[in-house]
Order: structure tokens, then sequence, then C-alpha cells
């Protein structure tokens, strides 16, 4: 069991950077094999795993949330009340969304998620986050120029527009509900989710991309 | 702690790489399910994420994200006692258990479900504050963990959000098992920035309420 040795810690950071070999695929294997070869896990979980997110577990569910918010406005109100127990309707409950809040934007306010102290984010409904989330450019940044940032993603928010800038520095995980765009009203819900991006849920999106 | 992670407000980054993937090698996502798939022994979250937080701040700035929870997994299974360093370091096991049980598809989606963690707790105590009261954060951290970022320090902001009494992320990263009441706090962009900033900006944070001062 563990006793909590923050200096300890500091210690064996140095000593294993230091003595590992310095490629990071290596450093990794050396990881695995020595959990596999403990017993800790098999190999074949781990494939498993890596297979989980590669083929089911992605932005995909988050627009399916999104887009059911669009059309059920029961369901919406469900969601914006408590975000975990809506996203149970789907069983897309787990990783990192056991507090999940939804924010909406409208037409004067536009959020945008960031974590500045590591990398929190609602893995079970976004799945892996993408790499500049977890920059330190992004991180840095986003709490204090958000509309700069805003910009580099290619939105040029009016200066009207309020940014609200949510830093996950709990358990509490965020979810944008992005503006449903104009001229789809009659449209399946399918249809619907498939203009539903990962960024427009991160907040680095604000339009939705409607095909012509 | 006043580590190199608290990066809020920092200067001088340049652009956002707004393109780059999830995952650019297979081995992060190798990384991504040992992290997920072995009991690491930290014993809370906030002690594993303490671990990444004592990196020398010159590696920690200049490894890949995934490199980092690779070292700081190692570095809890030495310090949790399930490997030595001598062990990880000439990569030989001396004691080992039969072979773990492989999972499947089925079962990976399983353990992703039952992942869901819940942070709140009972609490005897009533919130000092109430939602829409003015509240001013600490001036000063402390050397351990802590989930108050050095740029919202010593700042004034609204109560937006009561979330009830979650477990305390400072007391946990030293294994004190502690609820707090927590806050969602909005600050306005000029407060933590100055009068450059956008008067209509806001940036909020999830504050437990050992981090208000209280007068």
């Amino acid at each position: 069991m563990t006793d909590f040795n923050s200096e300890e810690a500091a210690k064996l950071h140095r000593h294993l950077h230091s003595h590992l070999p310095s490629d990071p695929a290596l450093r990794v294997k050396a990881l695995e094999s020595l959990v596999v070869e403990r017993g800790l896990v098999a190999s074949e979980t781990l494939d498993a795993w890596v297979e989980l997110y590669a083929t089911e577990v992605g932005p995909k569910r988050g627009a399916q949330v999104v887009a059911h918010a669009w059309t059920d406005p029961a369901f919406r109100d469900r969601l914006l009340a408590d975000a975990t127990a809506a996203i149970h309707e789907f069983g897309f409950e787990g990783h990192a969304s056991g507090h999940l809040q939804a924010v909406e934007n409208t037409g004067e306010t536009h959020n945008l998620i960031v974590c500045t102290l590591c990398s929190c984010y609602p893995f079970s409904i976004l799945g892996m986050s993408p790499a500049w989330y977890k920059s330190a450019a992004y991180r840095a940044r986003a709490v204090r120029e958000p509309r700069a940032v805003l910009t580099e993603f290619g939105v040029n928010l009016p200066p009207d527009i309020a940014v609200r800038v949510w830093d996950s520095t709990a358990e509490l995980r965020y979810l944008v509900i992005p503006e449903r765009p104009a001229g789809t009203d009659s449209w399946s819900m399918d249809r619907l989710a498939d203009l539903v991006t990962r960024d427009a849920m991160i907040g680095t999106q604000r339009d939705l991309k409607v095909p012509a | 702690m006043d580590g190199i992670h608290d990066l809020g407000g920092k200067d001088g980054f340049g652009p956002v790489d707004v393109d780059s993937p999830p995952f650019a090698h297979d081995w992060e996502r190798r990384q991504w399910a040992l992290s997920k798939n072995v009991a690491i022994p930290a014993g809370t979250i906030d002690f594993w994420r303490h671990g990444i937080e004592r990196m020398d701040p010159k590696t920690y700035m200049s490894v890949p994200y995934f490199e980092k929870w690779c070292l700081n997994d190692l570095t809890h299974l030495i310090l949790g006692g399930t490997f030595t360093l001598d062990e990880v370091l000439t990569g030989t096991v001396t004691h080992k258990d039969p072979p773990a049980v492989p999972r499947d598809l089925a079962a990976a989606r399983d353990r992703l479900r039952a992942n869901l963690v819940r942070f709140d707790r009972p609490i005897d105590t009533p919130p000092a504050f109430e939602i829409g009261e003015t509240v001013k954060t600490k001036r000063h951290g402390h050397p351990g963990h802590t989930r108050l970022p050095a740029y919202a320090r010593g700042a004034t902001g609204t109560i937006t959000h009561h979330h009830g009494a979650h477990l305390f992320a400072d007391d946990g990263a030293q294994g004190i098992e502690t609820a707090a009441h927590l806050y969602t706090v909005e600050f306005t962009a000029r407060e933590l920035w100055g009068n450059n900033a956008n008067p209509r900006d806001t940036v909020l944070l999830d504050l437990w309420e050992p981090y208000f001062d209280r007068s």
C-alpha cells in the first residue's frame, strides 16, 4: 500500500527518467512486460481496450446525446439538470462522467472547456481527448485569451458574445451543447448527430457545418 | 504546490496545434490501456495526479503526454510496493503470480461502464456559502497537491452552483478522506487578467470551501 510520500515520488521520478531507455515506446513496452509477467494484466486485455476506444467510445456518443437534446425538450431538461443520469439512458455512463455537467451555447454566450492543472475530460462520451487539449499551449491560454485561441480554431467570436471558460478543477466534467443549425427542422436524429463534432462539444468550434 | 503543471494563464506558448489527433503513436494507445487496466496502487486519483506534479519541471515540459503517464505508473507501482526500483530498471520480475485472465471486448465495455466513480459524500455541516454570494479565494497555496490554480488565488468571484460535498482533493492526495462543500465560482476575466479583457467574459472553476477566505 502507498504511504502517500510526495518526496519519495519525486525521487523515483528522477531515478526513472535518468536510468530508463529514453525512447518512450521502449518505456511503455518495459511497463507492459513488467505488469504482464507479474500477472497484473493480460496483453489481450490491453488489445481489447485499444479496440474499444478505436471502434465504440468516441465523440459519436456525445453527438447522439446532443442531437437528442435538440429534438426532445424533456430530454434536454434532464440533460441540463443531471447529465450523468441522462447519459445512462444511452448506456454511455462510465469513466470520468460520474459528475457530468452539460452547458448550452446560446446566441449570447459561448462555452469553452479546459483543464489547466492536468487534462480532465469526459472520456466515456467523447473518447480520448485530442492532443491539443492536453497541450501546454491550450491549457495555459484557454483561460487567459480564449478569443485568440478560438481564432486559431477558425472561430471569430463577435465581442458582444460572452465567453464562459470552464476550468475542470474538481471531478465535474463538462459537455458543451452547441446550437442547432438553422434549416435542420425536419432532419432525422442520425442526420443531426452527424453534424455534431468533438470540437463543438469542447467549445473550440461554434457554428456547425451543414453540408450543402 | 506551485508546480510547473499549474499552467493556467502562462504566456509564451505560441499557437495551439489545432489538428493534432488523440493518438499519434501506438505506444500512446498502449499506455492509455495500461493505465486503465492495471490496478496502479496510488491510493487515490489525487495522489496519482500529484505524482505527475512531482516530476522534475524540465522533464514535465519535455516528455510527451503519455510518457508522463508511463513514468508515473511506474513510480506508483514502486511506491506501492508492487515492484522494486531494481526490478523496473533491469526489467526483471523476481516474483510472479499466475498470469492474469484475459478480458475481451465485452469485458472492456463493462469495465468502462463500471468505472463510474462518484466523489460526492455525505456531510454533517451546512454549506457556508450560498448561490449568488461573493467569495474570495485564499492568497496562498501550500506545498502539497491542490486544485486551486495559482491564477485564481486571492481573487473575488460569485458562486453559481453548489454541488454538495465532494472528496477534498488536497486531503485525498495525502491519504486522508475528507469531504468538503464544492461550488462552481464564476470570476470575471477582468478580475483575473485585468481591464484589457472583454467585460463580458468569465472563467468558472469548481472549488472546495477550504479554498475560500472566511471573513
